[in-house]
């Protein structure tokens, strides 16, 4: 009679190793050591991050827009974690909207400050070093507080050895641990995890463009006040652009193809974006940018036996929002971990189905970025968004579909499945057909009007 | 002005919501400080001051009453975020951990509260036995 293998779980005395210090590793890490408090597990567990996220400029930086979601923030302040004005740069209650047809600005709902950008490290290139690191800082901080140790060295390479797995970091002696997470990102090779020959294969990528201006912090509340401002121009390889305020810098997001200064050049020279740019500013020869990659898609097995990942290399929403689906897949790894088991079916059975939840949600938001795509296309459709979209902020009272539509598309608050069902009503494709033909008429009569003259 | 806080800023002494009110959110503060105040016939008692990362209103959610107290910001940008009930229960029934979160700080204030009640029951018989103390002092 052949014997069952024993269930992998952990127990009294089990070392947990988490590769990356970002916020997925230290959700993970907050979450899982509060869980193992409450089931009076005792572990220890140590977060390998080479960074210091004091330092301002590359080497302290996480490379990200830095924008914190409203459903993030809520979800977090209802975890007793609350966000310290340290480390919020800036809090944003509307968006403005700039097209060619003209621009609008949409407010939250609630009339609340609800999103929060944050520097992601200590800053740009050239600011002066921070004492809290920004938000990375901040949440590895939390995971020192709950008992996490941070090992500032980078992992080379993890191997199995007798079961367990043994972390290799740079210039420091090797350790084993019960259970790994891995939390690298997908800005960082994945060499490492070679010699473990894993089924594991990271998710497709592609680059963003980001640059930080500095225009000190007065400009910046009279320029721009509280709003992020979202572009959508029919420019070559453009898809989305924005604007995000923080303290005394500006952070220009990019999405698109080949990204480039140049592309980077002609955006910053279109009408629209000089009417939200302080008069008479110019590029600056040297400014801190970088092109990171971000995940578009979900990782094939993001977990084994004694191993998962999550975050960006497990998997993300599309282009929005990365901090709040680090938060979830960290959440749900940790409590798998804690309360079922540390083999890979625990992770397939409990784990998976958040990742796919996730990835489903990314293919309907493929199908909502592919509409936005074709309206920037077509001049009518632009126009017929502005003129609903206006009317409904003008009009105390009125039903805010296509408002609401675009705040949710825009700060990844809800679900791109929500979005659809929303954007599928009858009613709000009634009114939304109804202004297009209206603003196709009021173009085609603006035409005539001008060859009459 | 100060641009890093999150939530709706309120002045110091400004109601976030009175007593006998309807609600449909709870609160989390953001920043600064506000005090629980329920009035009982003629009086108002401070049932609680909370602070940064601490929650109120939450009866609200569950048992769709009028709320059982005011609430009052103390001192200078006092910062508050709602929850509203619809976002609050889906997450409750997604992810029931973060409630273990709310228990535990709910049992902790109802100790406290427990806590001042011995101490406001203590306080006759602390009374009395000074009133005795004294009138024995006086006698002799």
């Amino acid at each position: 009679m052949g014997t069952e293998p024993l269930p992998l779980k952990l127990s009294d005395g089990s070392r947990i190793g988490v590769i990356g210090g970002g916020p997925a590793g230290s959700f993970f890490s907050y979450f899982f050591l509060e869980m193992a408090r409450r089931m009076e597990l005792q572990v220890s567990l140590d977060i390998y991050e080479p960074r210091n996220f004091s330092v301002a400029g590359p080497g302290g930086c996480n490379m990200c827009g830095g924008i914190v979601s409203e459903s993030l923030v809520q979800n977090l302040a209802s975890e007793g974690i609350t966000l310290p004005e340290s480390v919020v740069q800036r809090t944003i209650n509307s968006y403005a909207l700039h097209m060619d047809v003209g621009s609008v600005t949409i407010s939250t709902p609630l009339q609340e400050k609800r999103i929060a950008s944050v520097h992601r490290g200590g800053g740009p290139r050239g600011q002066a070093p921070r004492k809290f690191g920004g938000l990375d800082g901040h949440l590895l901080g939390l995971a020192v507080k709950k008992g996490a140790r941070v090992v500032n060295s980078r992992v080379e390479r993890v191997e199995r050895q007798d079961g367990h797995l043994q972390l290799i970091p740079a210039g420091g002696p090797p350790a084993s641990y019960d259970f790994v997470a891995v939390a690298s990102g997908v800005n960082s090779p994945a060499r490492m995890l070679e010699p473990l020959h894993l089924a594991y294969r990271p998710p497709r990528t592609t680059k963003t463009y980001i640059c930080e201006y500095c225009f000190g912090r007065d400009l910046i509340r009279q320029e721009m006040g509280t709003s992020m401002h979202v572009f959508l121009l029919n420019l070559p390889r453009l898809e989305f652009a924005a604007l995000i305020p923080k303290g005394d810098y500006v952070t220009l997001c990019l999405l698109g193809r080949d990204l480039d200064r140049q592309l980077v050049q002609s955006l910053l020279d279109t009408r629209e974006m000089k009417e939200v740019l302080p008069a008479n500013w110019k590029q600056p020869e040297d400014y801190c940018h970088c092109s990171p990659k971000i995940s578009t898609d979900t990782a094939v097995e993001p977990f084994a036996d004694r191993l998962v990942f999550i975050g960006d290399c497990g998997t993300t929403r599309l282009y929005k929002d990365g901090i709040g689906a680090a938060y979830r897949t960290a959440k749900a790894a940790a409590k798998t971990a804690i309360f079922k088991g540390i083999a890979a079916e625990d992770f397939r059975r409990h784990y998976w189905p958040v990742c796919r939840q996730i990835h489903q949600d990314n293919l309907i938001g493929r199908l909502v970025f592919a509409v936005t795509r074709l309206i920037q296309g077509q001049g009518f459709a632009r126009r017929g968004i502005w003129r609903m979209v206006s009317k409904e902020q003008q009009t105390p009272g009125s039903s805010l579909r296509m408002s609401t539509i675009l705040w949710d598309t825009f700060t990844g608050s809800a679900p791109y499945k929500s979005v659809l069902r929303r954007a599928l009503h009858p009613g709000f494709l009634a009114r939304l057909l109804w202004e297009m033909l209206a603003g196709f008429w009021v173009a085609n009569h603006h035409k005539k009007e001008a060859r009459a003259l | 002005m100060r641009s890093g806080i999150l939530g709706k800023m309120y002045r110091d002494g400004e109601i976030i919501y009175r007593q006998g009110e309807m609600g449909d959110s709870m609160y989390v503060v953001e920043s600064g400080q506000v005090e629980l105040l329920q009035r009982k016939d003629d009086k108002e008692y401070c049932l609680a001051m909370l602070g940064p990362g601490e929650f109120f209103g939450l009866s609200a959610l569950f048992a769709q009453d009028v709320r059982s107290a005011t609430v009052r910001a103390v001192g200078e940008d006092t910062c508050v975020l709602r929850l509203q009930r619809k976002a609050f229960m889906k997450r409750a029934h997604e992810d029931a951990s973060f409630m273990v979160n709310m228990v535990e700080k709910l049992i902790q204030r109802i100790r406290e509260l427990e806590a001042s009640l011995v101490r406001v029951g203590e306080q006759p018989y602390a009374l009395d036995l000074q009133a005795t103390a004294d009138k024995d002092h006086t006698r002799t």
